[in-house]
């Protein structure tokens, strides 16, 4: 085991030690949903009231937990797609002829892509008591126990898809007709209610929106307006997060065994 | 067993195509072994599959006794491996590069900070040890990767394209390292390349085209299958000279504009001989030894020249040539 573990550590580190490395990357990642937050969230306050949302309630309040679901979702997916590139020109191709199965590998590049998207969450949770929203410790060690099994969730997904990819011309494919829908269906940007059935089934099946719900489940837990704000109950999110954690975890291990 | 590297009738499709189309060869326990060839002759190909990157279309491959089909992590524990392009990780430090791929290969930490040290100090590179790879010139990025595939003490090390785009002055110094590496026991070294004149550094060469071994022997007798060696000659009268050398050695010169050329053995022991049967007839004399390059020729049929009118070839045709 110990050799597997190694190998996991390795992939895990190289993400974590690069990450820290690339500057432009660590400004792109806050800068992109602190520009969503502020100029979404402060437009569409001014136009839109939530259904059933008492006065004085914020828009942004509401986008929050959303938009930390966003940056989960968007570093999670990016950084298991770059194995593709990785794969084909870089280091990965090193760690591919050394003696270390393939499934060590994916777990590794799972814990390493989640471990990133976490360090953005924590980044976006210490900007929002500046923006006036109130978090306590409880509060964050909760939803970084949540942000972590939602991350992971989505870098295997990430990972199934790029075992399946040959080079990185389908990233904008990919980016157009799967991950920006599963962000818009998951009510990360505005509440799915009273939408059509069919677009409520769509809802249902994304796993994003038992994420965000989570989130908000966690967020407005000691909030008047929890009610309006979450759609299932957290045990049910919890269940069904950590459910496909689990199951994307072992298919993304087997794609990527079985990729090529 | 003295054949570390045995390979039987592989063969590798890409989408129909042929890019290895049965080929078969033996290496042995501590010999240099190369394959030459022009680009997309099915060299790395080959070298991929020797490495369990790929699997064969068909055929068998047995590398250090064990199967790479059967056994592809006993293979990956058995080679090191550099490959064509850089796969350093540039935003990592050198050492940090080594270290990942001593914990990739299960190398107890006290065991590998020396064989670090040791294969850092034998490419040179322990004053840079803790720069971002990014910041290396092409050669020092070769050095380091082939430090690294030391460090786990492979059987076999593989370089694919070990010197492309380097200056003149690293290429040699790589091969130093690579004739120091042979010398270290065991380690068997198989490479590819497209530089004619590097092959020369080899112990036996195969000659690889269209996915297939057209030749395979030492560079001396890969040569000696071009023919002898040619002599060219600058003589007052071509035609009386010409006549001479049929009857007294039975050799037919050609006759050019400026000089008689002929082909014959030993060409350094000839000249001598030639000059004292003909005191004060030569006014120049020249010998010209086969190069792989006149090899490649006759056993392809290829003309450089078609090769680089051949649209395919107008970008790799000019390296190819050197
Ligand atoms: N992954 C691949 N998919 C499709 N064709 C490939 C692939 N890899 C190599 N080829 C083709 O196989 C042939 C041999 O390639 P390669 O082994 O890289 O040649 P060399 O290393 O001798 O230059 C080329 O025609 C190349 O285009
Ligand atoms: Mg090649």
């Amino acid at each position: 085991m110990t050799r597997e573990l190694k190998a996991i550590y390795v992939i895990w580190l190289r993400d974590v030690l690069r990450f820290f490395r690339e500057k432009p990357r660590i400004i792109g990642m806050i800068g992109q949903p602190l520009l969503y937050l502020l100029i979404m969230g402060n437009g569409l306050s001014a136009t839109l009231r939530l259904h059933g949302a008492p006065p004085g309630f914020s828009y942004l309040e509401f986008m929050y937990p959303g938009i930390i679901g966003m940056s989960v979702l968007f570093t999670s997916v990016y950084s298991a797609i770059s194995i593709v590139w990785d794969r084909e020109f870089g280091f990965l191709k090193e760690v591919l002829v050394a003696p270390v199965p393939r499934w060590a590998v994916a777990v590794g590049k799972a814990v390493g892509g989640s471990t990133i998207s976490m360090l953005q969450a924590t980044i976006l949770l210490m900007i929002g008591p500046f923006l006036g929203i109130k978090l306590t410790a409880v509060t964050v060690l909760s939803l970084w126990c949540v942000l972590f099994i939602i991350a992971f969730s989505l870098t295997s997904l990430g990972i199934i898809i790029a075992s399946r990819m040959e080079s990185m011309e389908g990233f904008q494919m990919i980016m157009n007709f799967l991950v920006m829908p599963l962000f818009f269906l998951s009510g990360a940007m505005f509440p799915l209610r009273g939408v059509q059935p069919w677009m409520e089934s769509l809802m249902r099946i994304d796993p994003l929106t038992y994420g965000v719900d989570a989130i908000r489940n966690i967020f407005f837990a000691q909030s008047p307006y929890r009610e309006i704000m979450v759609q299932f109950s957290l045990a049910t999110d919890l269940l069904v997060i950590s459910g496909m954690a689990l199951v994307f975890i072992f298919l993304a291990a087997y794609s990527f065994s079985h990729a090529k | 067993m003295t054949n570390i590297i045995e390979v039987r009738e592989l063969v590798k499709e890409f989408s129909g195509v042929k890019a290895v189309n049965g080929i078969s060869f033996e290496v042995s326990r501590g010999e240099i072994f190369g394959f030459l060839g022009p680009n997309g002759a099915g060299k790395s190909t080959t070298m991929k599959i020797l490495a369990t990157l790929l699997k064969p279309t068909s055929g068998y491959a047995v590398l250090n006794g064990l199967d790479i089909r059967a056994n592809p992590q006993g293979v990956r524990q058995s080679i090191g491996m550099v490959f064509q392009e850089t796969t350093l990780d540039e935003k990592l430090t050198a050492r940090e590069n080594l270290m990942f791929h001593g914990l990739l290969y299960n190398i107890p930490g006290k065991a590998l900070r020396e064989r670090m040290t040791k294969v850092l100090g034998m490419v040179e590179l322990t004053e840079r040890q803790d720069s971002l790879v990014r910041t290396f010139s092409g050669g020092m990025k070769r050095r380091l990767e082939i430090a690294r595939g030391l460090i786990h003490y492979p059987k076999v090390l593989f370089l694919d394209e070990p010197t492309v785009g380097l200056d003149p002055q690293t290429r040699s110094h790589i091969w130093e390292y690579i004739h120091e590496l042979r010398k270290q026991e065991g380690l068997t070294i198989f490479l590819t390349t497209h530089y004619m004149d590097e092959a020369e550094n080899c112990d036996r060469i195969a000659i690889i085209d269209h996915g297939q071994i057209v030749a395979l022997d030492t560079p001396a007798g890969l040569k000696a299958q071009v023919g002898g060696d040619l002599i060219r000659m600058v003589v007052k009268d071509k035609h009386r000279i010409k006549e001479l050398l049929q009857k007294e050695f039975s050799l037919s010169a050609r006759e050019f504009a400026e000089e008689l050329q002929l082909e014959t053995g030993k060409g350094e022991e000839f000249i001598p001989v030639l000059i004292s049967k003909l005191p004060g007839q030569i006014q120049a004399i020249s010998l010209h030894k086969p190069t792989l390059d006149d090899v490649f020729l006759k056993l392809t049929g290829r003309e450089i020249r078609e090769e680089v009118v051949n649209s395919k070839w107008l970008a790799k045709g000019r390296r190819w040539r050197k």
